[in-house]
């Protein structure tokens, strides 16, 4: 049986990576958007705890700062849940592409 | 030298700056309040203000002539206040103050005395202006200026007051600001003295520059006699004339501007459409003596370092004078009539300066020019005012609308005709005196001026009284009695002024002003003075057979062809307008107004416009949608990671 290498826990968290970018530029729910955004903050996440153990197995900066993004996600999802009731409130819809009037 | 006088105000700071500031207090109440509020008392405040300048003045100049400025055989000056206001570098600074010595103090005491003259005339004359507020502003603006320009100590001060002289007699000519041709007389004279004075600012740069000082005194004193700075200056030259003869000619041009020299006297009649009173301001004691004070008061170095530049003062003068006095001869605005014998008269100053040496005998010309300075200022001003006068009456300036007015206006016809015989040399009023010493003058130094000098004393002579009969006589007297001299503000300054014509010849002006600051005792010679007065005489009476009734006589005459280009003043005006208009603004002002507006203009809208144009066509990348953006960005992203890439491996 093969061993679990870095490798493969880099190519998941790449995957994820491009499916968050995906799903990013193509949804147009602004929940939807902001999962996506959840998922490359965590292909992050998974690529810093995984170099953390097999390149600097000794130090704990990797899961350091994977506890920052954790904490940071949380704020910014707040945040991110305060804009989009507020756009809400304005134009009736979730929809981001309803959202386009701040423009030359 | 305090001999226990009771007035001492030579020596107070603030006595002193009184004479200079109290016009410019009454501009600044009279111009800076409401134009309704006080209207009534606009003349009053001008009148009051300028009264206690005239007192102040008349107290300075006797303290200065009999006791202060005195020595023993002459006079000295006397830098009486200087504040030290800019400092260009160790030596040069600019200062203001005021220089007490004969010519200076002459000045503030005629300027404020006819400036007082004209200021109770205005109140007559002007009585029914609306704007009569400002009109008395100006007016304070302008005694102020020419007050503080005869009392520089420096010839930068002496500039500055020079071109405000130059703002309020623009404000003041222009007064009429409805009238077309006010506008552009306004405009006129102050482009043509304005263009003199760029002559007078080189002028004063190079004269600075050789001497290392601005100061009148340490000006003279560096550049005569021997000293490096007089060597520096002479040694260096341009256009095979010496540094110091550019910077003396170039400074006699901004007197010849001010002072209506040919060939820049253009503005001068022009300048008549201004109200009667302010040309006789300007005429008599303000600006166009400016040039002739400018001179004076450089005369030392003109006459013993730059005997070149003085012959150009001379012939300048001289030219001007018969010039103007042969166009006065022929023109029928009596206001221009009495312009151009302005400018003829200032002609005979400028050339009593030029062909006067300097000291003992030989100063006799710049003695003779102050004198004649000084009987000017009475008779001229007595002249315009009369003018002022009869222009009040008749409404309108054209002498075929007068004639027989000597009923009607008998203390002005009377006035009138002191006048013109002290302009005419006639013993003994004034003019008699003044001009026989100008003529004595140029007998000593060069006999074709002389010759040329008593050829117009007689056109004076002349075109004066052709001027008198034409106003008071030429037609029958009608018998309408309208009360014509009913203001008494505008006949006493009439009565004041003839007594004075009368009077000031007697003045032993010898003893007072001289190039030298020595006494030159009076020499009259009777013998020398008959043929000049011989040659008014005739003047007058040719003018009296052709003039004093109307005749035929004129017409038989048939000079209108040969009068023609005397008439229209020697096409000097056309002249001007040839080279302004057709060789100046087609040949220069239009290339550059092309260039300007199609390479300079040209090149600042086309950035706008490329500008525009660039930002129309990306300004459609904002187009406000989110994922669009993010697009963009995750381009730049992968693109960054490729160039990266490419560059690490």
């Amino acid at each position: 049986m093969k061993v679990i290498g870095i490798e493969h826990i880099v190519f998941v968290s790449t995957v994820l990576f491009f499916i968050g970018i995906y799903g990013f530029l193509t949804r147009r729910n602004m929940i939807t958007m902001l999962m996506s955004i959840e998922l490359i903050l965590n292909s992050v996440c998974l690529n810093f705890v995984s170099f953390n153990k097999f390149l600097y197995h000794d130090k704990l900066e990797g899961v350091f700062f994977t506890l920052f993004i954790i904490t940071i996600a949380a704020a910014e999802a707040a945040v991110a849940i305060a804009i989009i009731i507020n756009l809400y409130r304005s134009y009736k819809t979730i929809d981001i592409e309803e959202a386009d009037e701040l423009k030359f | 030298m305090n001999q226990g006088i009771i007035l001492n105000i030579i020596n107070s700071t603030f006595g002193l700056s009184a004479i200079i500031f109290f016009p410019f207090l009454s501009f600044l109440i009279l111009g800076l309040s409401g134009i309704k509020s006080f209207k009534k008392y606009a003349s009053f405040i001008g009148i009051i203000s300028i009264l206690a300048t005239f007192i102040l003045s008349s107290i300075v100049a006797l303290e200065y002539f009999f006791i202060s400025g005195k020595t023993a055989d002459g006079f000295v000056k006397i830098t009486a206040l200087n504040f030290e206001w800019l400092k260009f570098s160790e030596s040069i600074s600019l200062n203001v103050g005021i220089l007490l010595d004969p010519i200076s103090v002459m000045m503030i005491l005629i300027v404020s005395f006819i400036s007082l003259m004209v200021h109770i005339f205005s109140a007559g004359y002007m009585k029914d202006d609306k704007r009569i507020k400002i009109y008395y502003s100006f007016l304070s603006l302008f005694t102020f200026s020419m007050l503080g320009l005869v009392v520089s100590t420096n010839i930068f001060q002496m500039y500055i007051f020079w071109e405000l002289v130059g703002v309020s007699s623009f404000l003041l000519i222009g007064y009429y600001y409805q009238k077309p041709e006010a506008v552009a007389a306004a405009k006129k004279a102050f482009i043509v003295t304005r263009f003199a004075d760029l002559g007078f600012l080189i002028g004063i740069l190079i004269i600075s520059y050789y001497s290392q000082s601005l100061d009148f005194v340490t000006i003279i004193e560096r550049l005569t006699g021997e000293s490096q700075y007089l060597n520096s200056s002479v040694a260096v030259s341009f256009l095979g004339v010496s540094a110091l003869t550019w910077a003396l000619v170039l400074i006699f041009i901004g007197g010849a501007g001010k002072s209506a020299m040919f060939p820049l006297h253009i503005w001068l009649p022009d300048a008549m459409e201004g109200p009667t009173p302010v040309s006789a301001l300007i005429h008599a004691a303000t600006m166009v003596v400016a040039g002739v004070f400018l001179v004076a008061r450089l005369f030392p170095v003109y006459s013993l370092s730059c005997p070149a530049a003085l012959d150009v003062v001379a012939f300048t003068g001289v030219f001007t004078a018969l010039f103007a006095a042969l166009i006065a001869c022929t023109q029928t605005d009596i206001k221009r009539v009495l312009a151009y014998s302005t400018i003829s008269q200032i002609g005979f100053m400028i050339f009593s300066l030029g062909i006067s040496g300097y000291g003992g005998e030989s100063g006799l010309g710049y003695m003779a020019s102050m004198f004649h300075l000084f009987t000017h200022a009475m008779f001229k001003a007595l002249l315009f005012l009369g003018a002022g006068v009869v222009i009040h009456y008749i409404h309108s300036n054209e002498v075929k609308d007068m004639g027989g007015l000597r009923k009607q206006l008998p203390i002005t016809n009377l006035c009138f005709l002191f006048a013109c015989l002290a302009i005419s040399g006639i013993p003994p009023f004034s003019g008699f005196f003044s001009k026989e010493e100008i003529l004595l003058a140029a007998w000593n130094s060069n006999k074709t001026v002389f010759f040329i000098a008593l050829f117009t004393a007689f056109l004076t002579a002349f075109y004066m009284f052709r001027l008198y009969f034409l106003i008071f006589w030429h037609n029958k007297p009608s018998n309408s009695k309208s009360k014509a001299e009913s203001h008494f503000s505008m006949i006493i300054p009439l009565l004041v002024l003839a007594v004075l014509t009368i009077i000031t010849g007697f003045v032993p002006f010898g003893n007072l002003i001289t190039s030298d600051g020595k006494i030159l005792h009076s020499h009259f010679h009777f013998s020398f003075s008959i043929i000049p007065i011989i040659v008014a005489i005739a003047g007058i009476m040719l003018s009296a057979i052709l003039f004093k009734t109307k005749s035929n006589k004129t017409e038989n005459l048939n000079l209108e062809n040969l009068l023609k280009p005397v008439k229209n003043k020697f096409y000097i005006d056309e002249i001007y307008i040839f080279i302004t208009r057709k060789l100046v603004f087609s040949l220069v002002a239009k290339p550059a107004a092309w260039f300007d507006k199609n390479i300079i203009d040209g090149t600042v809208n086309y950035s706008g416009e490329l500008t525009g144009k660039v930002s129309e066509k990306i300004k459609t990348l904002h187009s406000g949608k989110t994922q669009g953006y993010a697009l963009w960005f995750v381009l730049g992203l992968i693109i960054l990671v490729l160039v990266f890439a490419y560059i690490f491996y």
